[in-house]
């Protein structure tokens, strides 16, 4: 598995077509063309969505046939990770304020 | 991704105050420094609260007056180290069959200088279970609809 960094999942969730994709991935499991039949970008448009997201560490797929299908990657770790991450820095950054007010 | 190969986040900083006040600040001020959006009840948070001593319960009460438990304090040791149980989930629900850590440990480097380090481990316990993760993914306020929308913010700023 490659090395996701938090940036990239941050990244790859900053386009709002990819969050759309990603969205309907957590809802259920679905093919490229069933992707790409509720959006308004093409079938390689949303392939090279998918790689994105795939590469983020965010998306995973299985082979059916001769068709893949994608889904969220259920491990979820990196996600929860990068969120605690980017919340953490906040918090603290206020922390940091508030002791030093006054 | 094996359970151990998630690493756990550690933050430093240096605060322009005493280890005492940094200490004071973090568990009896959590109200003053505590993010307003993170909250996990239904309705605004009113009031952030750690409770002093091991045992003490860390939460959040809502405007409508529910209390939304975080978790609990572990270890109780001022101003030098405090280890929280950071309870909820991944489907953004506290569970007290479920807990990570979170070491803070202030450090005087001089009258007026501390060093924070906080660390929040056991990760890899968000390895998400299939009935939780089902569940999750069902709640478009919770879990990862929340989630998503903390990625969008962020991304955004």
């Amino acid at each position: 598995m490659a090395n996701h960094t938090v940036a990239s999942a941050f990244a790859a969730l900053a386009d709002p077509t990819r969050r759309q994709i990603f969205e309907r991935l957590a809802q259920r499991t679905r093919s490229v063309n069933e992707l790409a039949q509720g959006l308004p970008v093409t079938r390689p448009a949303v392939s090279q969505h998918l790689r994105v997201l795939t590469e983020a560490g965010l998306v995973t797929h299985q082979r059916d046939g001769a068709r893949r299908v994608y889904r969220i990657d259920p491990r979820g770790l990196e996600m929860m990770r990068a969120y605690l991450d980017r919340f953490w820095d906040r918090a603290l950054a206020a922390f940091k304020t508030a002791v030093e007010g006054e | 991704m094996t359970a151990r190969s998630v690493p756990p986040i550690r933050k430093e900083l240096v605060v322009a105050a005493t280890a005492e006040r940094a200490f004071q600040v973090f568990t009896d001020g959590v109200d003053r420094w505590w993010p307003r959006q993170h909250h996990i009840g239904d309705s605004p948070l009113a009031r952030a609260v750690i409770e002093p001593g091991v045992g003490g319960r860390w939460y959040g009460l809502s405007q409508d007056g529910t209390e939304c438990l975080v978790g609990k304090v572990l270890v109780w040791d001022p101003p030098h180290r405090l280890v929280l149980a950071w309870q909820i989930t991944s489907d953004w629900k506290y569970d007290p069959g479920f807990v990570t850590e979170v070491e803070v440990t202030f450090v005087a480097e001089g009258p007026k200088t501390t060093r924070v380090v906080l660390e929040h481990r056991d990760l890899h316990r968000y390895g998400l279970a299939e009935p939780s993760y089902r569940k999750s993914i069902d709640s478009p306020t919770g879990g990862w609809g929340f989630i998503l929308q903390s990625y969008a913010q962020a991304a955004a700023t």
